[in-house]
């Protein structure tokens, strides 16, 4: 189970979340949609203090962290406890395919080499880049890139996985293939929490969809509730936009 | 005009050749010690710790603005004279540390602005899988700054194995020290340290050989 309450944050004055409140039952898939700017990445960056909050507390399982006072230890914990999959895919680029998948098992969770690199194989079988395993990121296109990402974060067997925008920086072409990775996350009902623009992909994997405005919250239900019977006026603007 | 005593320069050769071992041992242990003082630093610059800064930033002021020949006689000369233990020091020891020194306040700037420049999403990746900050730096963040900086520091290498010729001064029989002994003997002055510059201009070649190959290792997760 996880829980947010009344999380803030701003940048330079200016309120980017206004006091988020969100709980998230194991194994609950949910898709965050809005305007850009409203806070969106920024919530997500804020669960993991990427970006910092200010006031408000994140619980994770047995674990509560105060957003003002975390410690840097609080902090490594929770963000141990999440994986995050980046727009721009942020691999590493001085390891390989395989090498971004084992580092964080050996380095951080001190998995034996062995046990990390047969699951690192097991994954890139799963995403379908068994024969990348020795590329560095320079080498792989856009799509197999955030696939590998996307491995990366499912390797860490984390508590929560964030998608912050995981699809918008992709050729179109390369689109397809990464949302069939993550309908395949979804499957093995892995709690997400994603940011996308892919209103389709939303309505068929999401358990609920929140609909975010000016930092706030504004509504949110099942996608067919959400797309179909969308009760806030601003939730019928945005979708109006965005066809 | 007097014709060059070719024969006294084919000579000299094999004495100076004698003298390699030493140079390169004193610029490979000075290089060695000033990476890792000057990637402690770089690293210190960037993430700020506050007493401590100030000092890295005093002593790289210092390193930087004083004459590598300035510092070699005030470790060797002058340090002795105020620190009693330093009184047994020899002139190779001085000159390693001064040449680490020296070498490891302009090192250490390199390595700063390499590390200033690996891409944001390096660190956020790095932070997001629960990296330490010592794990990020270890394992992402200075293995991609070093191919940034490798060719500035293999200059600093270059520079170092000529500034070992300082050594001399401080009473080193070193390949400048052995030249000018030899010419002194013979009043050759031209072919002596004609031949020694040569021998010096061929090791920094040979070197550039070695840069090469290690900015291809470097760069080959980088290349297409």
């Amino acid at each position: 189970m996880i829980e947010i309450t009344g999380l803030t944050k701003s940048f330079g004055g200016a309120k980017v979340l206004a006091g988020i409140d969100l709980s998230i039952a194991p194994g609950e898939r949910i898709v965050i949609i809005g305007p850009s700017g409203t806070g969106k990445s920024t919530l997500l960056r804020c669960l993991n203090f990427l970006d910092r909050p200010e006031a408000g507390t994140i619980r994770v399982g047995d674990m509560t962290v105060d957003a003002g006072g975390a410690s840097k230890a609080e902090i490594l914990a929770l963000r141990r406890r999440t994986a995050f999959v980046f727009q721009n895919y942020a691999l590493f680029a001085n390891k390989t395919a395989r090498q971004n998948i084992t580092e964080a098992l050996v380095t951080v969770q001190k998995k034996p080499r062995a046990e990390a690199e047969a699951r690192a194989d097991a994954i890139l079988r799963e995403i379908g880049l068994a024969e990348k395993a020795g590329s560095y990121p320079a080498a792989l296109s856009g799509g197999q890139q955030q696939r590998v990402g996307i491995g990366r974060a499912m390797a860490l067997d984390a508590e929560l996985m964030l998608f912050d925008e995981p699809t918008s920086a992709l050729d179109p072409e390369w689109v397809g293939e990464v949302l069939d990775l993550m309908r395949r996350v979804a499957q093995e009902r892995q709690t997400m929490l994603i940011v996308t623009h892919e209103m389709q992909f939303a309505r068929e994997i999401a358990d609920r969809v929140i609909f975010m405005e000016g930092g706030r919250i504004v509504e949110q239900g099942p996608p067919a509730q959400i797309f179909d019977a969308p009760r806030d006026a601003r939730t019928r603007d945005f979708l109006r936009r965005v066809g | 005009m007097r014709a060059l005593d070719i024969d006294y320069m084919l000579g000299l050769v094999p004495v100076l050749l004698g003298y390699v071992p030493l140079t390169l041992a004193m610029a490979a242990a000075a290089m060695v010690l000033a990476l890792v003082l000057a990637s402690l630093m770089a690293v210190e610059r960037v993430v700020k710790i506050p007493v401590l800064d100030s000092f890295v930033k005093l002593f790289i002021s210092f390193f930087r603005g004083t004459p590598l020949l300035v510092q070699l006689f005030l470790f060797y000369y002058g340090l002795p004279q105020v620190v009693s233990a330093l009184s047994q020091i020899n002139g190779v020891t001085a000159a390693i540390m001064g040449l680490t020194l020296h070498f490891s306040a302009y090192m250490a700037e390199s390595i700063r602005a390499a590390i200033l420049g690996v891409d944001r999403s390096q660190w956020e990746a790095s932070q997001a899988v629960g990296m330490t900050q010592g794990q990020m730096m270890a394992r992402i963040v200075l293995p991609q700054a070093a191919r940034v900086a490798a060719p500035t520091l293999v200059n600093y290498f270059i520079d170092m194995i000529k500034g070992t010729s300082l050594a001399f001064t401080l009473g080193v029989t070193e390949m400048m020290g052995a030249t000018q002994k030899e010419a002194a003997g013979s009043f050759l002055y031209f072919e002596a340290f004609l031949v020694v510059a040569v021998l010096y201009w061929i090791i920094v070649e040979a070197l550039s050989l070695v840069q090469r190959g290690v900015e291809t290792r470097l760069g080959k997760a980088f290349a297409r």
